[in-house]
């Protein structure tokens, strides 16, 4: 049981921060044990922000081995030798925590072989990559995350996140939603439901090239729209040959850097309530996720079984 | 063997006359004695005045504390009790066993107003999933859409959404009335045992699933037909019937009622009518 909430402005910016993290607070209860923002912030378009991290949170409730923060910045150093040597020009770096980073920087190259390159250093994950994406996850609830990498200031188009109850792997951050969807810039999902055909499909993705950096089931949803949209399908119809090719009960989002999209199981198994509006369109797993951002009477729905929905901004 | 007439220690329904057992031979339980009876009271109801009002505002509090604050003024008397800002909390006005008049003005959360016993409850809004779950008796009317799980193994009453409710609507029903105004969702019917629904719009795939007993009208089109759903030809009483609801309902006032499909269980996935009536109830 997680908790996922999603929102797009149309034509419109706003504090998408502040307003993914009361969704996401409203819906702590569906999900203690991590918390993910993937927010489609106003940058200028320019350069690629990547946002990597060189080791775990090993904080209260963590599974991960507790490792030396000196450890941290020898991968860092790694990971800045492995830039140079690849043509990427950073511009801007943040150490956001010990053990994560927050670069912005000029590459012209493929991203899928910029990334292998870069994840072959050890325990070295990159979040995201993109334009205008910010991958923010850590352990904690969406308030502490939120003050942990300052996000209450982002402001953005539309965001999705999600709140995480660890069921199938660890507590950690490679595990936590939402999920890049590598190799694409600006691509993320966040997913609540369980995946049963995960190892048939992870084993046939990988054959074709594609990685997996965890072992959570849901992570299988970003790497099969990826895939889906290398060979040239539309987000869209990803999403819709996602209902027959994945198996199980699943409600998941996945955003772009100009659209948000939803899709829910052929069973209707897992719950979302969806507003939708002119200028905003606002879901999450329950009610209570929208009313904390829009306190005033409205009307809302469930999507029915096999529903695949795409926004614009 | 202990003899239990000696036994100085006794349980709470021992002494209150409820279960005694004495040894003689053979061990001898009674379960109710009916001289006891005028002792007996329905736990946790009120006999409330619907002509005393009052107005509660649940904006700051949470779904424990505002129930609370329900039971309290039925204590009080109150019987009509609006509640105010609800923002789609969960599990409100749950377990109201007496006759209340509740309105809701705001959409509920999941599991609004479960196990309920007699209340008269109008709900402005929406609801999520799972709404007046195990209602015994009494009217539900939502305004707006449900969630999904709408009326779950409900037993009796009149349940109403007079917007489009989501998937497995009346699951495990195994009594009263589920009246729809728009579509229903997938697995509507799922295995449900005793009891109607009305659908007036379309309805999802897998329509009454595995149901082993009980009638579904749908007004729309159908998805498909689930394992053992089979159509039955509508009668006049079908339609007198369901004329008298939706009026009650105060939805479909011009709907073709005739021309509604009618669902019944097929009653082959298991030998239903082999077993005694005796058993068919146990097994209910």
């Amino acid at each position: 049981m997680c908790g996922i909430a999603g929102l797009i402005h149309r034509g419109k910016s706003s504090n998408v921060g502040n307003e993914l993290q009361a969704m996401l607070q409203a819906l702590k209860h569906r999900g203690p044990d991590s918390t993910g923002y993937a927010l489609y912030a106003d940058n200028d378009g320019q350069n690629f922000i990547m946002r990597f991290k060189v080791g775990e949170n090993v904080g209260e409730g963590s599974s991960s081995i507790n490792e030396d923060e000196s450890v941290y910045d020898k991968r860092k150093e790694l990971v800045d030798q492995m830039l140079k040597s690849l043509g990427a020009k950073v511009l801007k770096e943040e150490k956001l925590t010990p053990y994560s980073y927050r670069y912005e920087m000029q590459y012209d190259e493929d991203l899928m072989d910029f990334s292998k390159k870069i994840e072959s250093i050890e325990s070295v994950e990159i979040l995201s990559i993109g334009k205008s994406l910010e991958l923010i996850k850590d352990l904690g609830d969406a308030q502490e995350v939120l003050d942990r990498y300052d996000l209450g200031k982002v402001r953005g188009t539309h965001a999705i996140g999600h709140a995480r109850m660890a069921t199938e792997s660890g507590v950690d951050i490679k595990s936590a939603h939402p999920f890049w969807g590598y190799p694409f810039s600006d691509v993320s999902v966040v997913h609540n439901g369980q995946l049963t055909n995960y190892w048939n499909n992870r084993r046939m993705l990988e054959n074709k090239g594609m990685r997996f950096m965890s072992e959570c089931d849901s992570e299988l949803i970003a790497v099969y729209l990826a895939e889906k949209m290398r060979n040239g399908a539309t987000l869209e119809e990803g999403m819709k040959d996602s209902l027959s090719g994945l198996d199980g009960v699943f409600t998941y989002f996945v955003a772009t850097k100009d659209s948000l999209g939803m899709a829910k199981d052929t069973m209707a198994a897992k719950p979302l309530v969806l507003y939708e509006s002119d200028d905003l369109v606002a879901m999450g797993s329950e009610e209570i996720a929208i009313r904390s951002i829009l306190p005033q009477e409205i009307d809302t729905y469930d999507p029915f079984d096999g529903e695949v929905k795409v926004w614009q901004i | 063997m202990a003899n239990l007439k000696t036994t100085e220690k006794k349980t709470k329904a021992q002494s209150m006359g409820l279960h005694t057992e004495v040894l003689t031979g053979k061990t001898q339980q009674k379960f109710f004695n009916p001289d006891e009876a005028e002792n007996f009271y329905y736990w946790g109801t009120y006999d409330v005045d619907f002509n005393k009002r009052i107005d509660l505002d649940v904006n700051d509090l949470d779904c424990k504390e505002a129930n609370k604050k329900i039971d309290e003024l039925m204590s009080q008397g109150y019987g009509t009790i609006v509640i105010k800002n609800p923002q789609g909390k969960h599990s409100l006005g749950v377990g109201i066993l007496n006759k209340l008049n509740l309105i809701f003005e705001g959409s509920l959360g999941y599991f609004g107003v479960g196990s309920i016993d007699g209340p008269t409850v109008r709900i402005n809004g929406r609801v999520g999933w799972s709404c007046a779950e195990n209602m015994m008796a009494g009217k539900v009317v939502i305004e707006k859409n449900a969630g999904s799980c709408f009326g779950a193994a409900v037993r009796g009453g009149d349940l109403i959404c007079k917007g489009s409710v989501g998937a497995r609507t009346g699951i495990d029903q195994k009594g009263g009335t589920i009246i729809v105004g728009g579509d229903a969702g997938a697995f509507t019917g799922f295995m449900m045992q005793r009891g109607r629904i009305i659908i007036l719009g379309n309805v999802g795939i897998n329509l009454g699933d595995s149901m082993y007993d009980g009638t579904i009208y749908v007004g729309g089109k159908i998805g498909s037909f689930g394992s053992d759903a089979i159509e039955s030809p509508m009668t006049k009483s079908d339609v007198d019937w369901i004329k008298r609801k939706l009026k009650v309902a105060e939805i479909g006032e011009n709907f073709d009622i005739s021309k509604m499909t009618k669902v019944v269980a097929g009653k082959k996935l298991w030998n239903y009518d082999a077993l005694e009536p005796t058993e068919k109830k146990g097994a209910i």
